[in-house]
């Protein structure tokens, strides 16, 4: 079944995961559009970054579906290098390869996994570098750079494999509040090119600026879903109003 | 006072490791000030002046030649057995240091069957008595060995390097399988989500990182391999100690037996010190910054 634009891009079906006798999600239907920005928001231990990291296959999942494209990810001949270039994903503690320059973590994957020419990916990367507002910066190690400055070089790398989509697993979590906002900007300009984005964020403010759909998890469930303006006005559920006013 | 903030109960968390070694306004710990290389460099002196003397005392007249002659005279052949004892240590390394890699990293690998042989395998070697594999190496290993019909001489000094490398495989092996697990999970991770396979992400990824947490453990094997270097001599190998016997029975002189002795152990220490103290230094320079 060839997959086409007006579906869903991300599609997940019932899915289950379990870590051992824990389980961890129970039951997780969502769809996300092409072009869609959904933020994922719930208290610590819902499941939010087992659930992106399952749409990526870092974590495999017990019952239920999750395609992408129309590609199933749970399929053991799925073609990972196929999934991980329509997938990108910045994570919490960065990750960003101390051993190479900032460029060069850009460069890596285009070279070494795509086996693209290496002029071509060096002009692309400068680009990125520069689109994520680190110019000058483009022969710095990690180790030189801030948090926010190495989240926005991991958000380049990602975005040098041309993704479809971009996973962002609470990515500010680990910055200082103002190098937090360098970050979000990077991420609202990246969403208002079209990019089709999955956030899970504890940023209320900005899930409620960008987001098209804000999805509520507790205990692997989704409790509640909806775009943020009913989202955060009028929570139907107990359990998100509760987290909400905790939260706000 | 070495832990200054030491609790005198052990509370949870507080492990002595995880305190700073010293704090930076205080004077240097009492070992740190009395073994650095001048003091080390006087002992040795001390030790060799101590030693040497009686037996230069025992010369009686004029009849022979003095001690510090005849070492003199020796020297050159000393030396090109020392450089055989060199020689061999490099290659030894060399060809350990090339199967330690690639047995550390099947020690990580993904399936069950080849972590087990591989870790048997290093368990084995790193278990074993130095001088047992090199008889072994001798022993089991042909003198030639014909390959498409011309014979291949296989000296003794080739086997004394396979066998002196058996060992250090084995503790390469080691220090790379730790290194590779001291690697965060999230290097693994933020690879593979670009793409990497397992090899690429090992490749590229996790072993450059590997280097510096090895560096110094890799010297410091280095240095130990050329001071097991002289047990070549045991089975056969003309290096420096079987030049040095060599000698003393041309010499036929008791008294020449211990500045003779010295005098190889004075080779070894210049040439393993500086190793050794450069190795601390990486050490210091590597160290984690808690």
């Amino acid at each position: 079944m060839a997959w086409t634009s007006d579906q869903p891009i991300i599609s997940l079906k019932d899915v289950h995961k379990s870590f051992g006798n824990t389980e961890v999600l129970r039951g997780i239907t969502m769809d996300v559009r092409k072009g869609e920005v959904v933020c994922i928001i719930g208290p610590s231990g819902s499941g939010k970054s087992t659930l992106i990291r399952c749409i990526n296959a870092l974590n495999d999942i017990q019952s239920g579906s999750i395609s992408v494209e129309g590609q199933e990810v749970s399929d053991p001949k799925l073609d990972k290098l196929e999934l991980r270039k329509k997938v990108g994903m910045v994570f919490q503690q960065y990750n960003l390869f101390p051993h190479k320059t900032a460029l060069q973590n850009v460069m890596m994957a285009p070279i070494k996994v795509l086996k693209q020419d290496r002029k071509a990916v060096e002009e692309r990367a400068r680009a990125l570098l520069k689109k994520v507002r680190l110019e000058g910066k483009e022969d710095s190690f990690p180790g030189e750079l801030s948090g926010g400055q190495q989240q926005r070089v991991a958000i380049a790398r990602s975005l040098a494999m041309n993704p479809d989509v971009m996973l962002f697993d609470e990515v500010t979590a680990a910055l200082d509040p103002e190098t937090v906002k360098e970050v979000l900007q990077t991420i609202k300009t990246l969403a208002s090119e079209g990019m089709t984005c999955i956030l899970v964020t504890h940023e209320m403010g900005f899930a409620r600026e960008i987001a098209d759909c804000v999805y509520f998890t507790d205990k692997g469930v989704i409790v509640e879903s909806g775009p943020p303006a009913t989202f955060f006005d009028q929570a139907k559920d107990p359990r998100t109003r509760e987290f909400l006013s905790q939260i706000l | 006072m070495l832990y200054p903030t030491r609790p005198t109960v052990p509370v949870k968390g507080h492990l002595p490791v995880l305190l700073p070694m010293r704090s930076t306004g205080e004077p240097l710990p009492l070992t740190d000030r009395v073994f650095n290389l001048w003091t080390a460099a006087l002992l040795f002196v001390a030790c060799a002046v101590a030693l040497v003397t009686p037996a230069l005392a025992q010369q009686d007249g004029e009849s022979q030649r003095s001690i510090i002659e005849i070492l003199l005279e020796w020297t050159p052949t000393i030396g090109s057995g020392f450089a055989f004892n060199v020689l061999i240590s490099i290659c030894s390394m060399a060809v350990g240091t090339v199967l330690g890699v690639g047995l550390g990293i099947l020690q990580v690998s993904p399936l069950r069957f080849v972590r087990q042989v591989s870790w048997a395998i290093t368990q084995f070697f790193r278990n074993s008595p130095w001088l047992v594999l090199l008889f072994y190496c001798i022993l089991l290993i042909p003198f030639q060995i014909e390959i498409f019909g011309t014979e291949v001489p296989f000296p003794g000094w080739i086997k004394a390097v396979l066998g002196l490398s058996l060992p250090v495989m084995a503790y390469m092996s080691e220090y790379v399988r730790g290194a590779i697990m001291s690697i965060p999970e999230g290097q693994w991770e933020s690879a593979e989500s670009l793409g990497f396979n397992r090899a690429q992400t090992m490749r590229e990824i996790i072993l450059p990182q590997t280097v510096k947490r090895i560096l110094p453990s890799w010297m410091n094997l280095y240095a130990v391999l050329t001071m097991a270097t002289p047990l070549v001599s045991i089975v056969g190998v003309n290096d420096v100690m079987a030049l040095t016997r060599a000698a003393l029975s041309a010499e036929g002189r008791v008294d020449l037996l211990i500045p003779m002795y010295l005098y190889i152990l004075c080779w070894f220490f210049i040439y393993c010190y500086p190793i050794s103290a450069f190795t601390r230094r990486l050490e210091r320079k590597f160290s984690v910054q808690l």
